[in-house]
């Protein structure tokens, strides 16, 4: 009836997990029982859960990445402080399974539900003003991807209450992935959530390539377009281009484990290594989808607060495509080691260092565009200047990496572990939180505390060389990546150095907690009433903050790049709202209610309860049928709504 | 897809709406191509399929090969039929795009029952082997043979379930404008699944004869 779920899936013998699963359950609850208290449900429900506006969806993935961001960081500070723990004799306090757990829920929450929330979540704020038009492609489907990205996000959480996660590492691979050796949930837990979220990914990547290709507002040509729209490009396209790579891929694991086959396996003719091959073909792009949104970010940021044009646009945006094209040709970098032969290996080598060429052209246009300019130390700018310095850093250890004798060297140790950190939190954690720090005025239509948002910039640079430059010196040493426990005393003094990293970093998150708490009790005195707090460049800020439903009254007219300098320059007055009535989308529940009957058929697949499977399947298509059967899906603004709106922001302005 | 329709009528001369300059593309070239994008991520889905069968081909781990399962002869004749459905889906469109009900239903029955008989001599090469104790967990090879062909049979059979659905739509609210738009996105995949095909049929079974 129950498949393999029975009550010794709940791990009571074990505190640690216990504990921690009782208190996220009681947290769960006590938020979910508040929002019935304070009767929030509706509003919740319409405002947010079936909204298919973009600006919604973007502050709910936001809301879901930095929330996730937590759950990570926790496994992290564990990691972390096992590591300074168990060294010689002591064993510290996280048993062997268990920190296997840790380290593999580590690395799959950040990437999947941290880092690719966060720059999609901006990504949907930020691209339809950018372009100057009332929505995305599909904005409804936009729904479908936020919440099964949600499915995803719950499952993997789940595994912490019910059964166990993998412990495979965030790559998974086979053979140790297979049945013969993870017989258990975890790795189950692992492919059905990837493979959920990544449905949504991928259909949020077709939404986007559209929407950028497809709805501009007039005159918006691509050579006008703002370079975040360039770098969202780009990502879209690469999704769209790897995340099927990854679906086959899981595919191909998942026949393995349910139905006996042997594409990775030992036995049968199976070959582990392609797994890796078709993982990394995935993978590496997967980290330029990740970085090249947070190079749009500085770039918007830099030229906003230095109060000039981008230097060498086109450079900007040929350097863009050139990363674009160069990632997909580099994966086997990844596995040097698994012994492809000379030729390979050094063809590979090099097109991982061509790819600094790119990147360097990108540090080099954001430095000439500071030279000289006005430049204005604000938070975002902050996170832009530490981001040049530590990526540089970060790019040149990449470039050691690439050579392939030095590979074998250092090949999984706290080396590599130390490089990839120091380009994702350097890259784009930074880079997402200066986008953060730079939109929240538009989202929510007052600004952030610059106090407490420096205070967490410091604490986080600070932090992250803490506890990152230690590992370098550490790999150098010959420490491997993993280690649940520390067999060389003589490590000790930088093990504490790198936990000590990582509280300062807890102290950078705080400082962000507490910003963010901060500002909305003063909302009322940093409201920021003209939409254009920054003296921005782009046509998000010429609009209302917080934009309305509609985004623009009448759609903009571009003649330029950086269109909404030039109109203030040119003295322009924004164009008369029309006399019809502007079409927006309705509202749906059908994002909520696929991702709903997604999590039932996903959790039923994982336990073996095939007839659960099959009422979530068919469940889940009739849902998609009827929504498919509806053609009525617009409502209408009226001109005296809009003018009302207009009338009033308008008077707003002329009272401050 | 809907802010598209309520774009100012004025656009700069000579630029053509969605191309640049001239705004946002009208609702249908927005749907479309969209959904062309899909296809191309579904291509790329089978690409790593094709990729995965290429590698594992070879490695039937004492069981049987290609040459000794595959009969050209069945596999031309599901090939025909396949082929053919498309020839009919296109008919069906050009009758859709003309509101020709009755013509376009009967292309729609054509084309359901070609891509039926072509699933019909799938499944029976399928069990077929799998009664040979040649089944997807014998070997590698066959592994890879089942998923690739029989994810290509997956998506034959969602295209006839939509078939269906779209003409359960057509009777009941006609050839609309909407109705047609989806009508574009199912001949897209239609045609898009006899492009898989093509190679399904000339890397598997040609190359796996010889």
């Amino acid at each position: 009836m129950l498949g393999r779920l029975t009550w010794s899936a709940i791990p009571f013998n074990e505190p640690l997990p216990l504990v921690s699963a009782i208190v996220v359950v009681l947290v769960i609850l006590a938020v979910l029982g508040f929002i019935t208290v304070k009767g929030w449900w509706p509003y919740l429900w319409n405002e947010w859960i079936t909204s298919v506006d973009h600006k919604r969806i973007g502050v709910m993935y936001m809301t879901l990445g930095l929330v996730m961001l937590l759950r990570g960081f926790a496994d992290a500070i564990m990691m972390r402080t096992q590591q300074a723990i168990a060294i010689g004799d002591a064993q510290g306090y996280l048993p062997p399974d268990h920190y296997n757990q840790i380290f593999s829920a580590h690395g799959t929450i950040m990437i999947f539900f941290v880092a690719m929330p966060l720059v999609i979540g901006l990504m949907n704020f930020v691209v339809p003003l950018q372009l100057g038009v009332r929505d995305v492609a599909f904005p409804t489907l936009n729904s479908v991807s936020f919440w099964l990205t949600c499915t995803g996000a719950l499952l993997v959480n789940m595994s912490l209450v019910i059964g166990n996660f993998a412990r495979t590492s965030w790559w998974n691979y086979p053979p140790l992935s297979e049945l013969a050796f993870s017989p258990d949930v975890g790795v189950d837990y692992y492919l059905w959530s990837l493979q959920i979220s990544g449905i949504g990914t991928l259909l949020t990547g077709v939404n986007f390539v559209t929407t950028i290709l497809k709805l501009r507002a007039p005159g918006m040509t691509y050579f006008r377009m703002p370079v975040f729209c360039w770098t969202s490009l780009a990502v879209n396209m690469m999704i769209v281009a790897v995340f099927p790579i990854l679906t086959a891929t899981f595919v191909m694991l998942l026949l393995d484990r349910y139905l006996g086959m042997h594409f990775f396996t030992n036995d049968g003719g199976g070959n582990p290594m392609m797994y890796v091959n078709l993982f990394w073909a995935w993978g590496h792009p997967e980290v330029y989808i990740l970085i090249l949104p947070a190079f749009g970010i500085f770039s918007e940021v830099v030229a906003t607060f230095s109060g000039k044009g981008l230097f060498s646009y086109r450079s900007m945006v040929l350097a863009t495509l050139g990363i674009c094209v160069l990632s997909l040709m580099v994966w086997l970098h990844h596995f040097f080691t698994m012994g492809a032969g000379a030729n390979v290996n050094a063809i590979f080598g090099i097109m991982s260092s061509i790819i600094a060429v790119p990147t360097g052209v990108k540090v080099f246009n954001w430095l000439f565009t500071m030279y000289r300019g006005r430049v204005v130390f604000t938070t975002p700018i902050l996170f832009t200047v530490g981001f040049m310095v530590t990526f540089v850093i970060g790019g040149l250890t990449g470039v050691l990496l690439a050579v392939p004798p030095v590979d074998f060297v250092l090949h999984n140790s706290a080396f590599l572990v130390a490089h990839f950190h120091n380009v994702i939190i350097g890259g784009v954690l930074f880079g997402v939180l200066a986008g953060y720090n730079y939109w929240f005025p538009k989202v929510f239509g007052f600004t952030l505390d610059e106090r407490l948002g420096k205070a967490s910039f410091w604490c986080w640079l600070v932090g992250f060389y803490l506890a990152f430059t230690p590992l370098y010196v550490l790999g150098l040493m010959g420490m491997t990546r993993r280690l649940q426990h520390i067999a060389d005393p003589s490590w000790r003094p930088l093990l504490l150095v790198a936990e000590l990293g990582a509280v300062v970093i807890l102290v950078g998150i705080l400082c962000q907690i507490a910003q963010l708490y901060v500002s909305i009790r003063t909302r009322d005195q940093r409201r920021d009433l003209t939409g254009d707090p920054w003296n921005g460049r782009t046509l998000e800020w010429s609009t209302a903050s917080p934009p309305p439903p509609y985004n623009f009254a009448a759609l903009p007219k571009i003649e330029t790049i950086d269109a909404f300098w030039q109109m203030k320059h040119a003295g322009q007055v924004p164009a008369e709202p029309p006399r019809e009535a502007i079409e927006m989308p309705r509202n749906s529940p059908i994002g909520i209610v696929t991702a709903f009957f997604a999590t039932i058929t996903g959790f039923a697949l994982i336990w073996h309860i095939w007839w659960m499977v099959l009422v979530g399947l068919i469940a889940a298509a009739i849902a998609v049928l009827a929504f498919g059967w509806i053609d009525d899906r617009e409502r209408e603004i009226s001109p005296a709504e809009i003018a009302q709106f207009e009338r009033a922001r308008s008077g707003q302005r002329r009272s401050t | 897809m809907t802010a598209i329709d309520t774009v100012p009528a004025e656009v700069p001369t000579g630029q053509a709406r969605g191309r640049g300059g001239g705004g946002p593309a009208p609702t249908r070239v927005v749907v479309a191509y969209g959904f062309w994008i899909f296809i191309l991520s579904d291509m790329i889905m089978f690409a790593a399929l094709f990729a995965a069968y290429a590698v594992l081909s070879g490695n039937t781990a004492g069981g049987p090969s290609g040459r000794e399962l595959f009969n050209l002869r069945s596999v031309f004749i599901e090939t025909m039929c396949l082929l053919l459905s498309s020839y009919t889906c296109g008919l069906g469109a050009l009758s859709a795009e003309r509101r020709q009900p009755a013509r376009f239903f009967l292309f729609a029955a054509l084309t359901f029952v070609l891509g039926g008989a072509f699933l019909l001599i799938e499944c029976t090469e399928f069990a077929g082997m799998v009664a040979r104790g040649a089944g997807p967990e014998r070997s590698a090879f066959l592994s890879s043979f089942f998923t690739l062909v029989g994810t290509h049979g997956v998506h034959v059979t969602g295209g006839l379930l939509w078939l269906a659905y779209m003409v359960a739509q057509t009777m009941s609210k006609g050839l609309r404008a909407s109705v047609l738009r989806r009508l574009l996105c199912w001949s897209l995949f239609w045609h898009a699944l006899d492009i898989v095909w093509v190679g399904v049929l000339t890397l598997v079974y040609l190359m796996g004869v010889t």
